[in-house]
C-alpha cells in the first residue's frame, strides 16, 4: 500500500514537472504589473501612477507634479476644516424625478451607493482655524456635481442658515451645471440660488467662494461668481461653456491654458488662485479678517 | 410629417386660392382650408413646436416692440465694452406706461443673423441689459422683457470677458428690483441666456415658444450620446407652453393663430399688448416692497423635491 502511494505521488511530481517545463518553453508574455485597486491613482498631470497613501498626507496634490486631483466632499471637509468641527444640517432630502426621465432614478441611487451622500452637495457648521463658518461643498463624484432642485435648495438652506446665525458662508464649488435629467427646474435653481445670495450680500455677510475643478454651466453662471472673494485651486476648470463645445460653436482651436484658473485671474475674473495646501490659511486670515463686520 | 411641410401644402391650397376666380371653386378651396387647418394644424407635437419656434419668418423682438409699444427709442451699448447687437434695449410707451424693454434679437436674413450673432449675446449684451435695467429702477419704470435665444453665446471672447459673472449678476441684480419684470417668451428660451433677462415677477408665453435647460440637440447628445434624437428628446423635455404651464414655471400662455405666429402677426401683437397692459395694471397698486418680495418668494419655491425629518423616524425605524 505504502509503496503504491509513494509510486504515485511520484508519478504525479513527474507529470508536473514535465508541465513545467512546456511553460517555461512558452515565451512569457509582458504583461502590465497587476496593482490591487484602490493602491495607486493615476495622475492627470504628469501620466504616472500615486501612492494613495502619499497622495492623502499631501492633501490630493501629485507630489511630483503638483496636480490637484479631483477631491471628494468627505475628504475636501478633512483636509480643509478643523478636525471633528464640521456638523451636517440639511438631512433628508429625497431627490424627485419630475419630468419623468428614464432610468434617472436609478441613477441616483447608483450614485447613492458609490458616494454614500445623498446628493451632490453637503454642508454644515464648520470651523477653519477655529474661525467658524457655514461650509459647504459640492461633490463632482456624485453626478459630475450637477445642480438639480435637491442641490438648489440645500445651496439655498445653507445661506440661509449663514444668515440666521450671522456667519459666514464657504462653497466650494466642483460641478458640471445644471442637471439636465431635471430639465427647467434645474435652471430655475439659477435664479434661486442668485436670490439667495443677494439677500446674504444685503445683510452684510461674507460669502467665500472657491472654485475647484471642473466650475462650468448652470453653477458658474449663478451662485459660484457671485462671492464677495472669489479663490480657485490651480489649473481648474472655470468657465460658462465647456471646451468642446466653444470648439465646436467657432471651430478654431482654443488658446492653451484657455478656461484655467490662472486665465481667468488675468482676466480679473478670479481674485487669487490659491494652493491647496494654502487653502485653508488663506481662508482662515480672510475669515478672521471679516470677522466682527471687518472691524476686527 | 412636420408642422414645415403640412404648412408648404397649406401655402400651396391658398396660392390655388389667390389664382382661381369662379365663386364656386373658390368656396370649395376655402372649405377645403379650414378643414385642413382644423384637422392638421392644432394638436402639434413638441417638435412641431420647436420647429415653429425656430421658423424664420416669425416675428423677432423687434418687430413685437415695433408694433406693440408705442415711441420706443433704443439704447446702445453698456458703458464699458461695447454694444451687443444681440440685445436690443430701450424705452417706450405702451396702454400709458413708460417702460423699459430689452430683448434678444434674431435676425430673419443671413446676413441680419451674422450681425446679431443669431440671438446669442456676448457679456457686453448682458450688462447692457443690466444697466438699462438699474435705470428703470431708479426712475421706478416697470421692465419688460422680449426672450428669443437659442442660449448665451460659448466664444473665447465671451468667456474672457466672463459671460458667467454676467449672467449671474444679472440673476443677482433681477431678485431685487423694486419694479415690475414682466418676461415674455417669443420663441426660443435656450437655457442661462434666456433665464439672465428673464427673472420676471410674471413670466408669459407665447402658444409656440420654448423654454428650456438646453436646445434638444444637445440634451440627446449629452444624455443619449446622439443629437439625431432631437425629436424624442423635445418630447421628453417638457418645453412647450402647456407643459411648462402645468409645471407652474410660466405664468399664463398668449395663444398665437393656427400655424403658429408669423401667419398673423398682428394677431398676435395685439395679444402681447393686452396682456402687458394687464399685467402693468395688476402691478400698479403694488408697493416696490411687495413687488420684490413676491419675485423672490416665487422663485424661492421653485423645485420639486421631498424631504423627510430624520428625527421624526427615529421611533419608527431602529
Amino acid at each position: 500500500m505504502k509503496r503504491e502511494r509513494l509510486k504515485e505521488a511520484f508519478e504525479r511530481k513527474k507529470r508536473f514537472k514535465s508541465k513545467l517545463k512546456t511553460y517555461r518553453e512558452k515565451p512569457i508574455p509582458e504583461k502590465t504589473p497587476d496593482v490591487p485597486k484602490g493602491l495607486y491613482e493615476k495622475c492627470n498631470g504628469c501620466k504616472t501612477p500615486v501612492v494613495v497613501k502619499e497622495l492623502i498626507q499631501n492633501r490630493f496634490v501629485c507630489p511630483s507634479c503638483g496636480n490637484h486631483f479631483r477631491v471628494r466632499a468627505v475628504d475636501r471637509i478633512a483636509i480643509t476644516v478643523d478636525e471633528g468641527s464640521f456638523v451636517e444640517k440639511g438631512l433628508g432630502y429625497i431627490t424627485l424625478n419630475p419630468l419623468f426621465q428614464d432610468h434617472y432614478e436609478q441613477k441616483i441611487s447608483e450614485y447613492k451607493k458609490k458616494t454614500n451622500l445623498d446628493e451632490a452637495y453637503v454642508y454644515g457648521y464648520a470651523e477653519i482655524e477655529t474661525q467658524p463658518c457655514v461650509f459647504g461643498v459640492l461633490d463632482s463624484y456624485f453626478m459630475m456635481g450637477s445642480m438639480g432642485s435637491v442641490v438648489g435648495e440645500k445651496v439655498v438652506k445653507s445661506v440661509e442658515y449663514a444668515m440666521v446665525k450671522r456667519l459666514p458662508l464657504v462653497l466650494f464649488i466642483a460641478s458640471g451645471g445644471a442637471r439636465m435629467q431635471e430639465g427647467i427646474f434645474s435652471l430655475m435653481q439659477m435664479a434661486k440660488t442668485s436670490g439667495a445670495i443677494q439677500k446674504l450680500h444685503q445683510q452684510g455677510l461674507l460669502y467665500i467662494s472657491v472654485l475647484t475643478h471642473p466650475t462650468t454651466g448652470g453653477v458658474s453662471a449663478s451662485f459660484a461668481s457671485l462671492g464677495d472673494i472669489i479663490l480657485a485651486e490651480p489649473k481648474a476648470l472655470i468657465g460658462f461653456a465647456g471646451p468642446r463645445v466653444i470648439k465646436q460653436t467657432i471651430k478654431q482651436s482654443l488658446p492653451e491654458g484657455f478656461q484655467t484658473a490662472e486665465f481667468l485671474q488675468d482676466k480679473g475674473m478670479v481674485d487669487k488662485v490659491v494652493h491647496r495646501h494654502e487653502m485653508k490659511t488663506t481662508l482662515s486670515k480672510l475669515l478672521s479678517m471679516h470677522a466682527k463686520g471687518g472691524r476686527a | 410629417m412636420n408642422i414645415l411641410d403640412k404648412e408648404k401644402k397649406l401655402e400651396a391650397l391658398e396660392k390655388e386660392l389667390s389664382r382661381l376666380d369662379d365663386e364656386d371653386s373658390i368656396q370649395d378651396i376655402r372649405i377645403k382650408i379650414e378643414d385642413y387647418k382644423r384637422r392638421a394644424m392644432r394638436n402639434l407635437t413638441a417638435w412641431d413646436r420647436v420647429l415653429l419656434a425656430r421658423h424664420k419668418k416669425r416675428p423677432t423682438a423687434k418687430d413685437v416692440i415695433d408694433n406693440v409699444f408705442n415711441d420706443f427709442i433704443e439704447l446702445h451699448g453698456d458703458r464699458n465694452y461695447g454694444d451687443d447687437k444681440a440685445i436690443i434695449g430701450g424705452i417706450g410707451k405702451i396702454g400709458g406706461h413708460v417702460v423699459t424693454v430689452i430683448g434678444e434679437q434674431k435676425g430673419k436674413t443671413t446676413e441680419e443673423n451674422i450681425q446679431c450673432n443669431f440671438a446669442m449675446p456676448h457679456p457686453e449684451g448682458y450688462r447692457k441689459a443690466l444697466r438699462l435695467m438699474r435705470q428703470a429702477q431708479k426712475f421706478n419704470r416697470p421692465i419688460v422683457t422680449l426672450i428669443d435665444t437659442p442660449g448665451a453665446f460659448p466664444g473665447i471672447g465671451a468667456e474672457a470677458r466672463g459671460q458667467s459673472e454676467a449672467i449671474a449678476k444679472n440673476l443677482y441684480e433681477m431678485s431685487q428690483f423694486g419694479v415690475p419684470i414682466l418676461a415674455v417668451i417669443i420663441g426660443e428660451g435656450g437655457s442661462g441666456g434666456a433665464l439672465a433677462i428673464g427673472m420676471g415677477n410674471q413670466v408669459f408665453m407665447l402658444e409656440n415658444s420654448i423654454y428650456s435647460i438646453l436646445s434638444p440637440e444637445g440634451y440627446a447628445s449629452i444624455l443619449w450620446k446622439d443629437s439625431s434624437l432631437a425629436e424624442e428628446a423635445a418630447e421628453s423635455m417638457k418645453l412647450t407652453s402647456y407643459d411648462l404651464k402645468e409645471l407652474d414655471i410660466i405664468d399664463a400662455i398668449i395663444p398665437e393663430p393656427v400655424g403658429g405666429a408669423h401667419r398673423e402677426p398682428p394677431k398676435v401683437y395685439r395679444a402681447i399688448q393686452s396682456t402687458l397692459i394687464q399685467a402693468l395694471a395688476y402691478y400698479d397698486q403694488q408697493s416696490p416692497y411687495e413687488i420684490k418680495t413676491g419675485r423672490y418668494a416665487k422663485y424661492r419655491n421653485i423645485g420639486f423635491f421631498q424631504r423627510f425629518n430624520y428625527d421624526n423616524l427615529k421611533g419608527v425605524v431602529k
